[in-house]
């Protein structure tokens, strides 16, 4: 009898199990751990939810630097996730492992997202297909220490609008002790930050050239402007004496402690730098060279859609992937994490471009351009090694460039392969 | 009873057939498959496998295909590689004498100390108990320039120029090599504090009324009695040096191994190869190498110890 009860109970509890299991489908969606972004996420999943009863999200994180390899590991291994937030500049691998699905063209129709995404979007796009959708993109502004302006005697209202200013107010905010080393930099100088994009897609470019050609695989800034980019940068150190490779450890924190006058970094950073107490920043259009030229580097996270969702899993990731490019979360996404929204019309309103902090980066992206690295990190150490070259080897920057150029083709050259 | 015998045979088979020093054997080699199998595929498969992937182009991402010896062949011309070899034998020929030599003075003279000697050793074992994350995040806020640099702001503060240190590429890899050896030394410093107090205080008592010098004592009787101890930390901390990376990749986060390579051993590059790169073939050639090195030397070492 007892036997019997148990074995009723245990049937019922099967049946509630697989009901309720086809009930509501569970998809799993995977991103890097950065405070700000988790946060945002786990909003948009809750307005999802609510929105959609029968579908279940739930996010995974990783730290960034293992994140790529659990990513490819998983689903090659048939585990991981629907949804994955890749940086663009991975997409080639994603595809070529055959990680990421193109999105179905009746889902998301290529001539609308040209029609309402920024420019930028393209990068996803490999043949008629596109790869992937990006909440939101980030741009580098000029970000100014108004309390160091002041002090200099600057018009902390009125920042640098061409690189020549920007030198001469740099010049004016460094502090040095009397045996001349710096104890406040007037710009900071760090390739390992953002200033290898700023170099690579704004100094070459106001100087006359191009980084790349062919679709970024043939290196191109193996020339004067090229040359005299690195000169510029190299001569903040060397010869305007306004900067210094490893001050304060990063440029960011040197900012952010009071200690550096300028720097040059993106929309990523405004959470960071939205907590500092000891004096008030702004924020304004990377400079422009003295014939009014302008340019900057925009990059973003694009969420994809794996081989590994199927059937209904296929279509809840499709519909979650619809919401998390939706103008509402991407409203959400600026709020909480700061970056801007992906498509024009949710980030051109005119509150936004007014806006003091948004305004200089959202007037970024209609300049900027999106390099198609190839491998990121080892691209960065080659434009690290050649402002390092210079600055503590003392090579000339002549040299030093083209064995930047030689490196970098190389490193293109392989992953062609 | 004729008839029963053959019988009996053919129903017990090999197995009653063998003598009871053959089934003895059989036994020893049934128990002695476990632990082998385990260590075959444990040990010696995954030891297979990364010979077998150092002549593939695999790539996480893409299929392997066997490439022959093109990435030796590659390894042998990369300029990086061999810039790497230097800086990991520097970290070795620079690394192991000095904490060698270092570990030994204090537990030499810390032998001698009565006074709180528990602490004091405990003090010493501490740094090689914390993570070395930790230390070098440390250390790296120790070389910074100033205003935030603990030894530049003294050096200033005494008027003399400040270091570059991390941002030089002649004085960043003692820079780096420094925690690496502080961190090291509690853990030999008890060692050869063992090996010290294994010695018969007897010979020390027959060669005082000899009225032999501490310098002769030291010569004659402790350094030669220390031989075991001194080839097992040579050893250790050789195939420590030659494998170091968590306080170089952690000094310099941004620029792992430089500036312009000049901190980077060769366990930094398998690294990168592998992990930020995706060249898992590439990599695997080069953990090869490393392999190779790590046993030449050891065998090297264990060959010395043999001679005792």
């Amino acid at each position: 009898m007892r036997l019997h009860r148990l074995l009723a109970s245990v049937a019922f509890g099967f049946a509630t199990l697989a009901a309720s299991g086809a009930k509501a489908v569970e998809i799993e969606y995977w991103q890097y751990v950065f405070d700000t972004r988790v946060k945002a996420m786990n909003q948009l999943i809750a307005k999802f939810q609510e929105a959609n009863p029968d579908i279940k999200v739930k996010q995974t994180t990783f730290p960034y630097a293992d994140y790529q390899t659990k990513v490819a590991a998983a689903i090659l291994a048939g585990q991981g996730p629907d949804v994955v937030q890749l940086f663009y500049g991975w997409t080639d691998n994603f595809i070529a492992g055959k990680m990421i699905r193109p999105l179905r063209a009746e889902a998301f129709p290529a001539a609308d997202i040209e029609r309402d995404f920024f420019p930028i979007v393209k990068a996803m796009k490999r043949g008629n297909d596109y790869y992937g959708l990006p909440t939101a993109v980030r741009s580098l502004a000029l970000f100014y220490n108004k309390k160091a302006f002041k002090e200099a005697g600057l018009d902390p209202n009125n920042p640098p609008k061409t690189l020549d200013e920007l030198v001469a107010a740099a010049e004016k905010t460094t502090k040095r002790d009397g045996s001349g080393n710096i104890v406040s930099a007037g710009i900071t100088l760090d390739m390992a930050g953002q200033d290898h994009q700023w170099w690579r897609e704004v100094l070459v470019r106001q100087f006359g050239g191009v980084p790349y050609t062919d679709n970024d695989t043939k290196v191109a800034y193996n020339d004067e402007a090229g040359l005299k980019a690195l000169t510029f940068y190299t001569d903040l150190q060397k010869k305007h004496k306004v900067g210094q490779v490893g001050f304060m450890d990063e440029g960011q924190a040197a900012f952010r402690a009071g200690l550096a006058a300028m720097t040059i970094d993106g929309t990523f950073r405004l959470g960071s730098f939205n907590t500092i107490k000891g004096f008030e920043w702004g924020v304004t259009e990377l400079p422009a060279n003295a014939q009014g030229l302008r340019s900057n580097y925009a990059s973003y996270f694009a969420n994809a859609i794996t081989t590994k969702a199927e059937g209904e899993k296929l279509a809840a990731a499709e519909k979650f992937l619809a919401y998390v490019s939706s103008p509402e979360a991407m409203k959400i996404w600026m709020e909480v994490v700061g970056e801007l929204p992906a498509r024009r019309a949710a980030a051109l309103t005119p509150e936004n471009v007014a806006h003091p902090v948004y305004g200089p980066f959202l007037k970024g992206l209609e300049y900027a351009h999106t390099t198609l690295f190839k491998d990121e990190a080892a691209q960065r150490q080659v434009a690290i090694d050649m402002a390092n070259r210079v600055l503590i080897g003392g090579e000339d920057p002549k040299t030093s460039l083209a064995k930047a150029a030689e490196a970098e083709q190389a490193i293109i050259d392989r992953a062609k392969r | 009873m004729s008839a029963v015998t053959p019988r009996e045979t053919a129903s017990g088979g090999l197995w009653s057939r063998m003598s009871l020093g053959r089934k003895q054997v059989v036994w020893a080699w049934g128990f002695l498959a476990v632990p082998l199998l385990f260590y075959a595929v444990i040990r010696f498969w995954p030891t297979f496998q990364a010979f077998y992937l150092s002549v593939t182009d695999w790539t996480i991402t893409r299929p392997a295909s066997f490439v022959g010896l093109e990435n030796y062949k590659r390894l042998l011309a990369d300029p990086l590689f061999w810039q790497v070899f230097r800086n990991t034998f520097m970290y070795l020929i620079l690394g192991t004498p000095i904490s060698l030599l270092i570990s030994f003075t204090v537990a030499y003279y810390l032998d001698r100390v009565r006074f709180m000697h528990a602490f004091i050793r405990a003090l010493y074992f501490l740094p090689f108990l914390t993570t070395a994350a930790a230390m070098a995040w440390v250390w790296r806020w120790f070389y910074q320039p100033v205003p935030i640099g603990v030894i530049n702001d003294i050096l200033a503060g005494l008027g003399l120029p400040q270091q570059p240190f991390l941002r030089s590429t002649a004085q960043a890899l003692p820079a780096v090599l420094a925690p690496a050896v502080w961190a090291g030394l509690g853990f030999q410093i008890i060692i050869f504090l063992a090996g010290l107090r294994a010695i018969p205080v007897t010979y020390y008592e027959a060669a005082r009324i000899d009225g032999l010098s501490e310098g002769a004592i030291l010569r004659k009787i402790t350094l030669p009695l220390l031989k075991p101890t001194l080839v097992f930390l040579v050893v250790f901390s050789s195939i420590g040096f030659l494998r170091i990376f968590d306080q170089v990749y952690n000094i310099n986060t941004n620029d792992p191994g430089g500036p312009l390579n000049s901190t980077k051993p060769l366990v930094l590059m398998i690294y990168q190869t592998a992990f930020s790169s995706y060249e898992m073939g590439y990599a695997a050639a080069q953990t090869v190498v490393l392999f190779l090195i790590l046993l030449v030397i050891s065998l090297v070492q264990l060959r010395l110890m043999r001679d005792r």
